[in-house]
């Protein structure tokens, strides 16, 4: 079970929090314009990567805030939090 | 009450207590600090079970979590617990045990015929034999069932209590052996708060089995002293009786706690065991060695014993497994055995060493007592039907010789437990030195000390736990500690194992078995090569080898290291099978904990739950809310008392508690441009007061929730969501809040348990309740929401009816909801007012064709698919729009909403019934397949229409109305008519208005 540091809270224990799959997909401005083939890709299509991925959690049993997090797949190592909407800091590569 | 194995003194055992127990119904006497298997051994019971295939009697093979063989059955009734190693089992006062997996006895067992067929029952033999034909696989699996059964679970529910605990700490020990307690020594004196768990009733791990000397004294005085000075430091913890059986991510290791004693209920106040959630910066693994098992013909008879264990009998027990004693090995150490057993006045037959030479310090030792050592020798075989009575030994080219005897100990050296380190993904490295795995590099903060890095000397074994307790103290921030004395030790050299005369076996002859537990053999390992399940998996699946309860704690290393022989591959190219949790078996009940029974999951009840239970409503599980199903009277069947409550709604007046609709309060200046986003029809033109039933999609284009939802004022709203959806609800609003449009200002706030509302409905409703209210009931359009007060209490008068028939809902603080409900039941007495529960509700909604997501969707329906297309709005932005424009959810052959007539009005279809277009003779072609064309939704009868009704989604069912379609039942075929989903006044079809 993965120890996970709340921006807000602090670490605490992965029961929790939710998973919310792949960070940084953003609903696309003008969806209606958007081919099927370009709105399947947001809306189905992720990178799946083993190793580094940017994820959202939200702190489900706790503040209910979301934020993302960049953790290694393979080592589950989480080398970062950060807040929704911002990018991954730097170093946490 | 002899125990004749019983030495006279000596050991951990308290000889002035006694100890009687049963085992096959015979009695014995034990002391306490005696385990189960070692106090059968001191009775001279090596006989303990039957094995798994060839039901061929087994002994007490080991000492500990390893041991393949003395699985019983332990205690009665609802407190019996089976597959109990006999090793691991602390024994008390009137223990009881039965053998397994023999029948009618252990000495009688029919199921040893398996050994005489045993040519047809090679490895794969489940998978070749009788998986054809498919018709009879069933009853082949049933009888196989029965013939390989081991223990038998409870009947009864577990009447033990258990409970867990969560910890957290800098440095977690485990195992409690010479490297343990010392890296919990340098941690402790470092301050750190280190916990020390060990599965063991007493620390000190191989230190307890062995004769060995700390610092010129007896090692158990050095444990005693460790002990005492850890007891003192305030942060440290010691668990005894304490298994580690997992190691997940982030040095989360769970452990199980066996509290001590029997079984029973007067113990049931107090748990049985604890499970033990622990967070460690850092982790210690001191998890020892298993003893390595020789593979000879007829390795399995009872009395053949893994000869670190015979020796740890001796030791801790004060038992002498035997006493005319063989002993076979492939290393050093068994000769401490051969001279701790002949300390103690057994006689030794011989040392067959299965090396080429044995001249180290101990085989030296041996021979000067006058003990033959055989080097260069071979197991050709062993004698005796329940017990081993001779042991047949060749060396080099000469005759065979038969040893008589009645134990004989084999050591084919040590096989570091790495597998909490390969749980914690650390990478494993094979040492050809051991011939056995140790633990490479670590992926999480962990390092290991000891024997399970394959430390070769108790001296080595301290110096590696004093080492790693320090340096894991120290990257906790505690780096005070003073150079740390690492106490000498006194030692023989020993000479290198030859771990290949362990596995190899010797040609010809009986059965050489590798796993033990799963009756796995050499010529099974051979089978599966030559087969070409020539990987780990691949041969631990055919050949069940690492399968049992056991997980091949000995039978493993032995099993692969013959397949890499077989291949020609190193042994690590094998690889071994992945190590998982649990490292040893744990009760259901400890993982359950205390969430069991009614603390499962919470149960929610409105605030007049009271009284719908003195009003004799029976309830139904919606979510964890229970909520009035139906209210029979005296002698009244469901149905009589459904269609009763049915009638009086349409005919009268009904109410209902619905309070338990997902309630959510929505408030800023942005709120109705969020929620016109949130549902997939327009919001923006709902004038404050006005209600609106809205419609929420996932992004795929699904339908997801429902309810209504009122615009109390201009920026702030109430909305409802289904029961059970409330949670889900609020979440999917504050993840579209927070991730995607941050800048609404927009805040939700769960508010469902805040109110208690009551539903009124039916014709007289509002002449029930004018004179109850403030409320000018003539000023209300349908659809519209009023704050006033209702029986003198402040409420929100709601015009909105589920049932379809006239109808208010209102909503009182929740703490009120009880005075609401009896007001209200006081004054619609004289309109015949009738209680309904949630089955007539759904019977009215369904009379006027009203969806309930969740039973007329599943997450596959879109709103068009529900006939709902005039709420899709065109103009707007909504959750889930674009995908609706997709292709495929325009088809026209979609499965779609309609009502559904059977031939006969009595007839009402189950649930989830198919639907096919044609007549199907199902008894002439029973198994030819049918297309389906749907499945019905909804079903009931209604008193109100006289006849059943069905809603049900079908293949292009709008183009299908007026069709007869089929509907298979119970043998039968019922014919039934698609209709418009609406039974009763389609013209005044109004959604909840
Ligand atoms: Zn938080």
């Amino acid at each position: 079970m993965l120890r996970i540091a709340c921006p807000w809270c602090g670490p605490r224990a992965e029961i929790e929090f939710s998973y919310g799959g792949e960070a940084h997909i953003a609903l696309p401005e003008a969806a209606d314009a958007l081919d099927d083939a370009a709105w399947a890709q947001y809306l189905f299509m992720r990178t799946n990567p083993k190793g580094r991925h940017l994820e959202r959690w939200v702190h489900t049993h706790g503040c209910r805030r979301w934020f993302n997090v960049v953790r290694d797949t393979a080592s589950e190592r989480i080398a970062a939090v950060y807040q929704p909407g911002a990018e991954p800091p730097e170093d946490a590569r | 009450m002899s125990q004749p194995n019983r030495t006279a003194a000596g050991g951990r055992i308290d000889r002035e207590r006694p100890l009687s127990f049963r085992f096959d119904g015979r009695h014995y006497v034990g002391h306490a600090g005696d385990t189960l298997a070692s106090a059968l051994l001191a009775n001279d019971v090596h006989l303990v079970a039957r094995s798994f295939k060839y039901h061929r009697p087994r002994g007490i093979l080991s000492m500990g979590v390893e041991e393949p063989n003395a699985l019983v059955q332990l205690g009665q009734g609802a407190y019996t617990t089976p597959n109990m190693r006999a090793t691991q089992v602390e024994l008390y006062q009137g223990l009881s045990a039965q053998s397994q997996n023999r029948w009618p006895s252990l000495s009688t067992d029919v199921g040893a015929i398996n050994d005489r067929l045993s040519a047809l029952l090679p490895a794969g033999f489940y998978y070749k034999t009788f998986m054809w034909p498919a018709a009879l696989w069933m009853r082949y699996e049933r009888g196989i069932r029965r013939m390989a059964g081991l223990g038998h679970a409870p009947r009864e529910p577990d009447p033990d209590r258990y409970e867990r605990m969560h910890a957290h700490c800098d440095v977690l020990v485990v195992g409690a052996g010479p490297a343990g307690l010392a890296a919990a020594l340098a941690a402790g004196r470092a301050g750190a708060r280190v916990i020390v768990a060990d599965d063991q009733c007493e620390a000190g791990g191989q230190l307890l089995a062995e004769r060995f000397e700390i610092a010129g004294r007896p090692a158990l005085a050095w444990v005693g002293a460790t002990l005492a000075e850890l007891q003192a430091l305030p942060e440290v913890r010691l668990l005894r009786r304490t298994a580690i059986n997992a190691y997940y991510d982030h040095n989360f290791l769970v452990g199980c706690e066996q509290l001590p004693g029997e079984r029973a209920k007067e113990l049931s106040t107090v748990p049985r065991q604890r499970l033990w959630k622990i967070r460690a910066r850092e982790v210690v693994l001191a998890t020892g060695a298993i003893e390595r098992p020789l593979v000879f013909p007829d390795n399995d008879r009872p009395g053949i014993m893994l000869a670190a264990s015979v020796r740890g009998y001796l030791n801790r027990y004060g038992v002498k497994p035997g006493t005319r004693v063989v002993i076979a090995t492939a290393a050093d150490d068994a000769y401490r055995t051969a001279l701790d057993l002949a300390g103690a006045g057994a006689s030794i037959v011989a040392v067959a060493d299965l090396r080429a030479q044995a001249a180290g310090y101990l085989p030296q030792q041996v021979r000067s007592r006058g003990i033959e050592v055989l080097t260069g020798a071979r197991i050709v075989g062993t004698e005796g039907r329940m017990r081993v009575d001779a042991v047949r030994v060749q060396t080099g080219a000469s005759r065979v010789r038969a040893l008589a005897c009645d134990l004989l100990a084999m050591c084919g050296g040590w096989m570091p437990s790495v597998h909490l380190f390969s749980q914690s993904r650390g990478k494993l490295e094979f040492d050809a030195g051991l011939g056995a795995f140790v633990p490479g590099a670590a992926t999480q903060a962990v390092t290991c000390a000891g024997m399970v890095r394959g430390a070769p000397s108790l001296r080595e074994a301290l110096a590696q736990g004093f080492q790693a307790g320090a340096a894991a103290a120290a990257r906790c921030g505690f780096d005070r500690i003073a150079k740390i004395e690492c106490p000498p030790t006194l030692e023989p050299e020993e000479t290198p194992i030859d771990a290949s005369c362990a596995f190899r076996g010797t040609p010809g002859g009986g059965k050489q078995f590798v796993d033990w537990h799963n009756d796995v053999t050499v010529a099974d390992v051979r089978l599966a090569a030559r087969e070409g399940y020539d990987g780990i998996e691949h041969l631990k699946r055919y050949t069940t080898a690492g399968m049992g309860v056991d997980q091949g704690k000995t039978g493993n290393l032995n099993a692969l290291a013959l397949l890499a022989e077989l291949r020609g591959v190193p042994v690590l190219e094998i690889g071994t099978t992945t190590f998982r949790p649990p490292y040893q078996p744990l009760a259901f009940g400890a993982i359950a904990g205390a969430d069991s029974g009614a603390l499962f999951d919470p149960v929610r009840r409105t605030p007049m739950h009271g009284w719908h239970e003195r009003h004799g409503a029976l309830f139904e599980d919606v979510g964890q809310w229970k909520r009035p199903w139906y209210y029979p009277r005296p002698a009244e069947s469901m149905r009589q008392a459904v269609d009763r409550e049915c009638l009086a709604v349409r005919a009268a007046l009904g109410i209902l508690d619905a309070s338990t609709l997902g309630k959510i309060d929505i408030q800023g200046p942005d709120a109705t441009e969020f929620i016109d986003r949130i549902y997939c029809n327009s919001f923006r033109t709902l004038a404050p007061g006005r209600c609106r039933y809205g419609l929420m999609l996932r992004q795929d284009g699904m339908v997801f929730d429902d309810g209504v939802s009122a615009r109390l004022s201009e920026h702030h709203y109430l909305m409802s969501t289904t029961t059970g959806g409330a949670a889900r609800v609020l979440a999917w609003l504050e993840e579209w809040l927070q991730t995607e449009w941050p800048r609404l200002r927009v805040y939700c706030t769960s508010v469902s348990e805040q109110y208690a509302q009551v539903a009124i409905a039916g014709p007289r409703c509002a002449d029930m309740l004018a004179p109850l209210t403030d409320v000018k009931l003539d000023a209300m359009p349908p659809m519209s929401v009023r704050e006033g007060s209702v029986a003198g209490i402040p409420a929100r008068v709601f015009r909105i009816s589920f049932s379809g028939a006239p109808g208010y809902e209102i909503a009182v603080a929740a703490g009120r909801g009880v005075e609401l409900w009896t007001t209200l039941m006081g004054a619609g007495e004289r309109f015949g007012i009738t209680p309904y529960g949630t089955e007539a509700m759904h019977v009215l909604r369904a009379e006027k064709g009203f969806i309930i997501v969740g039973q007329e969707t599943d997450g596959t329906v879109t709103p068009l698919d529900l006939g709902l297309d005039r709420m899709v709005a065109a103009d707007k932005f909504f959750i889930g729009k674009r995908s609706l424009a997709r292709a495929d959810a325009r088809r026209t052959d979609r499965k779609q909403l309609v009502g559904l007539l059977t031939e006969s009005p009595q007839t009402v279809l189950p649930e989830g019934t198919q639907l096919i277009l044609e007549p199907h003779d199902f008894a002439a072609a029973p198994r030819s397949p049918v297309a389906m064309a749907g499945h019905v939704t909804s079903s009931y009868y209604s008193a109100n229409c006289g006849r059943s009704i069905a809603l049900a989604l079908v293949k292009a069912g709008i183009s299908r109305l007026g069709e007869t379609l089929y509907a298979p039942l119970d043998g039968q075929l019922v014919k039934v008519t698609l209709t418009a989903p609406c039974f009763l006044d389609a013209q005044a079809q109004v959604r909840r208005g």
